[in-house]
């Protein structure tokens, strides 16, 4: 026993100090993006935190009032309203914008004509600024004289008055979030895609299954960890939703479309409360953790990691 | 590679790392709190450096302010005044968060409805004041809080009702005058509509400003006498809501016309589809230059009583500037000096705050419009906007139940009544 103990203390102890060394130097390599990161993210988040126990208008002095902010917000109707206009957006846009790029994805996949045209152009609005994806959407959507309504009319279906209208407004936003984002998704498919072993595929083609059979059994399953990817991204995204609706509706009619982003900028900007829309972003903060970790732990069920 | 190190390197180079993070963070500390000096004047002392944050000079009047400056700095020549001129839409926001990163400018302007939020806050500094008599009494209180000066009106602007002379022609109607009520708005509004032309009578924004401006014309009042609650559920608040959404649709062009859109309404008069339009004297310059657009303007129409908007624009010196009396001495001469008023009334840039109206005869001499006395009329019964310290929340609540009157999806009392249910609430 004294032997092995004197053997197994030498080896921790150069472990140690290997590791000391190893870490001063990963530490040296990390600073310049953990730097930006402690001034620009942890920071305002340790500020934000200390904000959200106070009442503050930006101008006056802080107020210290605990935890108020956070019971206040918990038992307005008007959180729930607004964090359920923000489901209600990730419900409309998270099935557009995956399946949609899934069929894009899978289409442009093939040997087509002009693929490398079409793969560009659905990328196209990605890369546009959201100010004039949201006012041209805004032209499309017009009520009156909207190309959609228009389009809509020649065809006697009824017309509906988009962001002009509370029952509307959210379907609007949902509809140029998701022609905005759908390239975005396709190219993440489409890499995930080219990186399924054509071999598998041939092998199952051999066997005699037909395509429908081949995409569904063997494809799709293969495709799990750029879907999983592609679904973390986009609820993220979905929860912190804001330039879109911020251009188009405004949070408008009657606050029909005003999401939890939104409000936390009204909040802050407009009705000088930042305390109340620091405890907001928090809540918001650990309502994106909370949704990110049960799809961690979900993803051992579906995604197929090679 | 391994990496290999020795340990007092190591913590040399944990150290030096350290030192950068603290020397980024400080520079990202704002320099509000240094006393800022410039080039030294003709007598060989350093300058004294006076900021002053604006949004009134943006879109064609910065030359004007820079005129303003210069007769400023030609008169005190140990001061540098330095300004930063922002659009109106950005101004606010930019504002708040320099006051609060405490990178705010000396001197800053303030509109009347956010006056009361930055006095209280305790932002301001108190501005002595050599002539008040140089002022329009009226405007001059309405900077003033707890006793206190706490700001000077720069320049005041209102409301009148411009008119399209040749759509009153067509259709043989007579133009409107200072005695007209709502009825003869009302009348003449669908006289000149015609829809299939996209000719609209009338435009009035539903809004929080038209508002509490036709609430005083019916004989209302916004809020109660000590500020403290929204009297606005009352007979005479739904004859004022009824008067601005009962038009839209009829008379008026909707929401879903394009109502609301930026630039809709200008565009509108100016392409000579619109017979009356209830806007600001801001648009005289705009307005003058199209051409073969025959116009004029008229004190707003009343219900039981006559009251016009007036919106004062006023400047404020920060309480954590350096420079206080520097600064107070720029906020007074850009309020009250000749020079100002005579660049603001050549440049038809809103109106100058003074107390003496035989000072704005060069103003009323020009033209168009010709019925520029209706401006000073106006003046005669006044509507100043109601204030409270959650401005913003009051305006954006009104407007938002009042888009819900005009759209059908609230009665007009049920939509007043929630309305002054959510101010309460927020002003309490």
């Amino acid at each position: 026993m004294t032997s092995a103990a004197h053997t197994w203390e030498p080896i921790a102890t150069r472990k140690k100090k290997t590791d000391w060394k190893r870490y001063g130097w990963l530490a040296f390599f990390l600073l310049p993006s953990a730097i930006p990161l402690a001034i620009f993210v942890f920071r305002p988040m340790i500020s934000s935190l200390w904000i959200s126990l106070h009442e503050w208008n930006l101008i006056s002095d802080m107020k210290w009032v605990g935890l108020e902010n956070y019971s206040k917000l918990l038992s307005s109707d008007q959180t729930w309203d607004i964090i359920g206009h923000t489901l209600l957006y990730i419900a409309g846009y998270l099935p557009i914008v995956y399946f949609g790029g899934l069929a894009l994805a899978v289409l442009l996949n093939q040997k087509i004509y002009g693929r490398a045209f079409f793969r560009s152009a659905y990328f196209l609005p990605v890369i546009t600024s959201w100010v004039v994806v949201a006012l041209v959407w805004q032209w499309l959507l017009n009520p009156s004289n909207g190309l959609v309504n228009q389009v809509l009319g020649f065809l006697n279906l009824p017309q509906p008055g988009w962001w002009t209208d509370p029952v509307w407004a959210m379907p609007s936003v949902i509809l140029a979030s998701a022609w905005k984002d759908l390239g975005f998704v396709m190219v993440i498919l489409l890499a995930g895609l080219q990186a399924v072993p054509g071999d598998v595929l041939e092998a199952a083609k051999m066997d005699g299954t037909n395509a429908w059979q081949r995409f569904w059994r063997i494809t799709f399953p293969l495709l799990s960890p750029s879907s999983f990817f592609v679904i973390v991204i986009s609820l993220i995204n979905g929860f912190q939703v804001f330039d879109q609706v911020y251009m188009m509706t405004g949070g408008g009619p009657s606050g029909s479309s005003q999401v939890i982003v939104g409000q936390i900028y009204d909040l802050t900007f407009r009705y000088g409360r930042a305390g109340e829309a620091s405890a907001l972003s928090w809540i918001l903060f650990l309502l994106i953790m909370l949704v990110t970790a049960f799809q961690l732990v979900g993803q051992k069920r579906w995604v197929h990691n090679a | 590679m391994a990496l290999r190190m020795s340990k007092p390197f190591t913590v040399k180079l944990l150290a030096l790392s350290t030192l950068s993070v603290l020397a980024l963070s400080a520079c990202s500390q704002g320099s509000a709190t240094k006393q800022e000096t410039a080039a030294p004047s003709e007598g060989g002392d350093p300058k004294t450096v006076v900021r002053y944050m604006n949004f009134s000079a943006n879109g064609g009047n910065e030359e004007t302010l820079g005129a303003i400056e210069a007769a400023f700095e030609a008169a005190n020549s140990d001061i540098d005044v330095q300004i930063e001129t922002l659009p109106y839409d950005d101004y606010f926001t930019k504002l708040q968060t320099a006051v609060a990163g405490k990178t705010v400018s000396d001197a800053f302007e303030l509109n009347y409805e956010n006056f009361v939020t930055y006095a209280a806050s305790g932002a301001l500094a108190e501005i002595p004041v050599s002539n008040a008599a140089a002022y329009s009494p009226r405007v001059f209180e309405a900077f003033q809080h707890d006793g206190k000066q706490l700001g000077l009106p720069v320049s005041f602007s209102n409301v009148v009702l411009f008119y399209n002379k040749d759509l009153f022609d067509k259709a043989g109607l007579d133009y409107p005058t200072a005695d007209w009520t709502w009825q003869d708005e009302q009348k003449a509004a669908e006289a000149i509509t015609d829809k299939a032309a996209g000719v609209w009578g009338d435009y009035q924004p539903i809004s929080f400003h038209e508002f509490y401006k036709a609430l005083e014309q019916a004989g209302g009042s916004f809020l109660n006498e000590d500020g403290t609650a929204a009297t606005i559920a009352t007979p005479e608040g739904e004859a004022a809501a009824k008067w601005l959404v009962e038009k839209s649709g009829t008379s008026m062009p909707t929401e879903a016309d394009g109502a609301g859109t930026p630039d809709f309404d200008t565009n509108l008069f100016k392409e000579g589809k619109l017979g009356m339009w209830h806007s600001g004297i801001w648009m005289f310059g705009g307005l003058a230059e199209v051409e073969d657009l025959n116009w004029d303007i008229a004190v707003e129409p009343g219900d039981a009583q006559k009251a016009s908007a007036l919106f004062a624009n006023g400047a404020a010196v920060s309480a954590t500037s350096q420079n206080v009396e520097a600064a107070a001495k720029w906020v007074e001469f850009l309020t009250s000096s000749k020079e100002m008023v005579d660049l603001r009334l050549e440049k038809a840039w809103e109106l100058p705050p003074v107390a003496d109206d035989a000072l704005f005869a060069p103003y009323l001499e020009q033209t168009p419009p010709a019925n520029r006395q209706a401006v000073i009329d106006s003046l005669d019964a006044i509507a100043m906007p109601p204030v409270v310290v959650q401005q913003q929340e009051m305006q954006d609540i009104v407007g938002e139940e009042l888009s819900n009157a005009a759209a059908g999806r609230k009665d007009v009392a049920t939509a007043l009544k929630d309305a002054q249910e959510r101010i309460n609430n927020v002003i309490k």
